[in-house]
């Protein structure tokens, strides 16, 4: 099959304009009998299934949590970008537009990252006409910070916890709905299959958590939101529960997956303190606005301070190397994320960390409150500050900060088309479950962003190009033969993996998997490593289906099964991660192939490498097939990306 | 250290359930509790028990999810801290360590620890919301809102919906809650034209759960991981007041 994004023709500029005037719309009263099942209430899904159900879709929607303001997006912290350029600082929608290209190293596609700057603005006022409580200045109009690195101030925040007022946001909308019976919320439920019928997605196989009852459900179209899959190198920012499975059903039911490989470790985390560590807290990149990160000059004050000889306050600032500073003159402290976290590792490979492990730099805010008075980084980051003490129980006030990047973001997912549709007919991904608009590399603030432009300002539109030619299809009733082996195939790999009963945990085996990916999937791969690292997946997954050890039963409430099936999928996905990595031949974005650099600086390869693989399933034993999308830059001159 | 667990162990709704004892070993004061818990069940999983069922995701104290009753303390003994922000330096060495789940009649218990805390999201259902639907806002900046105000109505969103109010208060009142909500709406103007069928709405449902009315106790408010203040029940209060007022004189 070949691959058409159906980009709209025209000026980058007027294309979504364009779709949106001659996009086939569907009338209110067959609106009522089209069934949309949406999985995930994340940014996207939230906003997804709120926004269907206004329109008057009769609406499902899942998640695993038990309410669907719980889901991840709750714990993004940072901010949001919009070109609202309320700042009058020369912010526009071309140059939200143009960052984000070029952030993601050249790696996207113009038209999505183009209509995602368009709608930003609306989603500003969309959030606020419904409550969030945005942060304001003193004469009651809205604020701004600049974030990660960007030379506007375009990110709108709430607190430290902007995700979380985000997403109860979408959350009540949501709750609105269904309190008017448009919307009906499955929660505590988890998609373990997609069906599909005369090749269209038709509905979904889910798991009751609390009974572990298996339940079919029916919808003319079915959306995933079901997030990013960071939780692979079990080590991430990412929460305990986010998974994989419901995008890697979808990968072996016919839908492409795009870019495996382009995760984003994020610099400014709280390092590993002990084997018994499952997971990471970030610690926001808006600390680097006022910290300077460092580590000693000499490998013999590192190894001093790693045996509690030494303190950090010890060392002489002559003496230390503030190696982003020195490296990124023009950038310093805020150079992106992806080159920030290279150079932690390279300056601890090095035998320069610190801390118990060496395995972490300082971020020092010494300067800063000298400069500005404590009072000033207490407004400024208090709440982290504290959380920083109580997790590590030092105090950054007096000590500086040890931080070391962590799985944070996966920017690949689900291959989508312009509309958010997958190769499979009917199924559509949204927010951080597909691959579209960030290329190699995310931007601060921009996945916030993308996850409501898809929910409440895209699928809404886009859907209806499909479901307009669905509304003679009547609703399949579910003993269809293609529900009953869903299911059935569900059920038996539920009874295997309880029958097995062998030595080793779940967790054992997911730890082990994300040791592998850290290793050779992670900061910097190579070819060798890589084909390695392929190897040992591949061993440990047939050791998994014959020794893993998961306790309970099927029909009741069991953690361990749901952790089973989770960690069954990763294994599988770490392999397609791996080899996208290797075919890759060129450094992009968080994408860092050792053989390809120039001055210790990432290579691209535009000429070869332009393109999004989109890989086919071909059977678990087979290689996958990787199909091409070639990005076609009308507008962006590629560069190389330099923050010296 | 060592420490002692005593385990509220259940298998479903409908089954009774017991405290159950347990003993783990080099415990690191650096661990999080809920990273205890789950050396505990790897333990349980490698003798071949059920592990101990408890709710948690993002481990860093905003989805609300961790639930859990320390020592006869919702989310344990530290002060504005939820059950995952607590760390085993909180504990001494050889302490005996008991937990429960949170108590309520409004929150049955599923299995173990985890309980069925969907009656908050039917509040929300009931009335928990502005009416606005996509696309019917206008431009963020067209109201100005006094930062005041606008830190009040955010102190009053930081409410992670956890239940631990509810389950400190003698009543199982879910006020603190409900009142968080009704505060953080009503203190915005664009929350305004819906402010008196919001706070009657999301009463009644609160009362058709089951949940206690409130005495004016305070253990919510000292309880509650996130400082949501109790001044956010007597605007409640006050707001459900004007509400029935109004509902009386309105033509019925
Ligand atoms: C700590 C942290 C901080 C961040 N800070 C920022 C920031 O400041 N700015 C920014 O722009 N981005 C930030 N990000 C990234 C951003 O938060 C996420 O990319 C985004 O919120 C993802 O939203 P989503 O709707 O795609 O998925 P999620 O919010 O992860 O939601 C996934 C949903 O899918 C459901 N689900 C998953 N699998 C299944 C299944 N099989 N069956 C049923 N349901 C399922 C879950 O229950 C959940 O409801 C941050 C991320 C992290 C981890
Ligand atoms: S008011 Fe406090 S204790 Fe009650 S649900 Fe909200 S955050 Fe939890
Ligand atoms: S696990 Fe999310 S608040 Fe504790």
């Amino acid at each position: 099959m070949s691959l058409d994004a159906k980009i709209p023709g025209g000026q980058l500029a007027d294309k979504w304009t364009t779709y949106k005037n001659n996009v086939k719309l569907v009338n209110p009263s067959n609106k009522r009998k089209l069934e949309i099942i949406v999985v995930g209430t994340g940014l996207a899904g939230a906003s997804a299934a709120a926004t269907l159900g206004e329109l008057g879709y009769k609406v499902k929607v899942f998640c695993f949590q038990d309410s669907p303001r719980r889901a991840h997006s709750i714990a993004a912290q940072g901010g949001i970008n919009a070109a609202k350029n309320y700042k009058n600082d020369g912010d526009s929608v071309y140059r939200l537009f143009y960052d984000t290209i070029k952030g993601g190293d050249f790696r996207a596609r113009e038209a999505n990252v183009h209509r995602l700057a368009e709608v930003s603005v609306n989603i500003i006022d969309q959030c606020v006409a419904q409550g969030v409580p945005f942060a304001r200045e003193y004469g009651g109009l809205l604020d701004n910070r600049s974030f990660g690195g960007a030379q506007v101030s375009r990110t709108f925040y709430a607190r430290g916890q902007t995700g979380q007022q985000l997403l109860i946001g979408a959350y009540q909308a949501l709750e609105r709905q269904v309190g008017l019976g448009n919307v009906q919320q499955f929660s505590r439920h988890e998609m373990l299959d997609i069906v599909n019928i005369d090749g269209k997605a038709r509905g979904i196989i889910a798991r009751d958590l609390v009974t572990g009852k298996l339940e079919r459900h029916f919808g003319h179209a079915v959306l995933l939101c079901t997030g990013g899959y960071g939780n692979v190198f079990y080590l991430s920012t990412n929460a305990m529960g986010s998974n994989v499975t419901a995008a890697w059903k979808a990968y072996k039911r016919g839908a492409y997956f795009g870019n495996p490989c382009y995760t984003q470790i994020h610099p400014t985390c709280i390092p590993v303190s002990g084997d018994y560590q499952s997971k990471l807290t970030l610690m926001s990149e808006s600390l680097r606005n006022d910290g300077r990160v460092w580590v000693p000059k000499s490998k013999e004050d590192a190894q001093a301070i790693r045996e509690g000889r030494k303190k950090p306050t010890d060392i002489a600032e002559e003496d230390r190397d503030y190696y982003l500073e020195r490296k990124y003159p023009s950038y310093g402290n805020l150079a992106p994320r992806d080159i920030s976290s290279r150079a932690a590792k390279e300056a601890c490979d090095d035998g320069r960390g610190v801390g118990e492990s060496g395995l972490a730099v300082y971020l020092d805010f010494a300067d800063a409150i000298k400069r500005l008075g404590k009072h000033v980084i207490e407004e400024r980051y208090g709440n982290l500050f504290e959380m920083y003490a109580h997790i590590t129980a030092e105090d950054p006030y007096t000590v500086p900060m040890r931080i070391y990047p962590a799985v944070h973001y996966t920017m690949g997912g689900l291959w989508v088309d312009y509309d958010l549709m997958t190769t499979v007919p009917g199924l559509y991904a949204l927010g951080e479950a597909n691959f579209s608009d960030h290329g190699a590399n995310r931007l601060g603030a921009s996945a916030l962003m993308q996850g409501l432009a898809d929910g409440y300002f895209v699928i809404p539109y886009t859907i209806g190009a499909y479901l307009s030619g669905e509304i003679f299809t009547k609703a399949i009733p579910t003993d269809h033969p293609a529900f009953e082996e869903a299911e059935k195939h569900v059920q038996d790999t539920l009874n295997t993996l309880l029958s097995i009963q062998g030595n080793k945990s779940v967790d054992q085996y997911h730890k082990e998997l994300g040791k592998i990916m850290w290793d050779y999937c992670g900061m910097a791969r190579t070819a060798e490593g890589l084909l390695k690292a392929r190897d040992m997946v591949r061993k440990l997954r047939a050791e998994f289906w014959q020794n893993v050890r998961v306790t309970g039963k099927a029909d009741e409430l069991n953690q361990d099964l749901e952790k089973a099936m989770r960690v069954a999928d990763f294994l599988e996905l770490g392999e397609l991660m791996i080899v996208d990595a290797y075919e890759r031949n060129e450094s992009c974005g968080g994408h860092f192939r050792v053989e390809y650099q120039e001055e210790g600086e990432a290579k691209r390869n535009d000429d070869q490498y332009a393109y999004v693989a989109a890989w086919e399933f071909r059977g678990i034993d087979n290689d996958p097939v990787m199909h091409k999308e070639e990005l076609k830059y009308e507008t962006v001159k590629l560069a190389t990306r330099s923050y010296k | 250290m060592n420490v002692k667990l005593r385990v509220w162990r259940q298998r479903n709704a409908q089954e009774q359930g017991k405290l159950v004892d347990y003993a783990i070993n080099d415990v690191s004061p650096n661990m999080s509790f809920l990273e205890m818990i789950d050396v505990l069940n790897e333990s349980l999983v490698a003798k071949g028990e059920a592990p101990i069922a408890f709710d948690h995701d993002c481990r860093e104290g905003i989805c609300g999810m961790c639930s859990m009753y320390i020592n006869g303390r919702a989310h344990g003994p530290q002060k504005l801290s939820t059950t995952c922000q607590l760390y085993m330096r909180n504990f001494s060495d050889g302490e005996t360590i008991t937990i429960e789940p949170f108590r309520a009649k409004g929150f049955p218990v599923l299995r173990d620890l985890v309980v069925d805390r969907s009656a908050f999201d039917r509040i929300i259902a009931a009335g928990g919301f502005i009416s606005a639907s996509t696309g019917q806002a206008q431009d963020a900046n067209a109201i100005p809102i006094a930062k005041a105000q606008a830190d009040m109505a955010m102190d009053a969103a930081a409410c992670i919906g956890c239940g631990a109010c509810v389950a400190a208060c003698k009543n199982a009142s879910a006020m603190l809650f409900v009142s968080a909500k009704v505060s953080h709406l009503a203190l915005l103007p664009q929350g305004d034209p819906e402010r008196k069928r919001r706070a009657l709405a999301m009463v009644a449902q609160m009362d058709a759960e089951g949940f206690g009315s409130c005495t004016n106790t305070y253990a919510c408010e000292a309880e509650c991981p996130k400082g949501i203040s109790v001044a956010n029940i007597a605007r409640l209060n006050r707001e459900y007041l004007n509400a029935a007022i109004a509902s009386e004189e309105m033509p019925k």
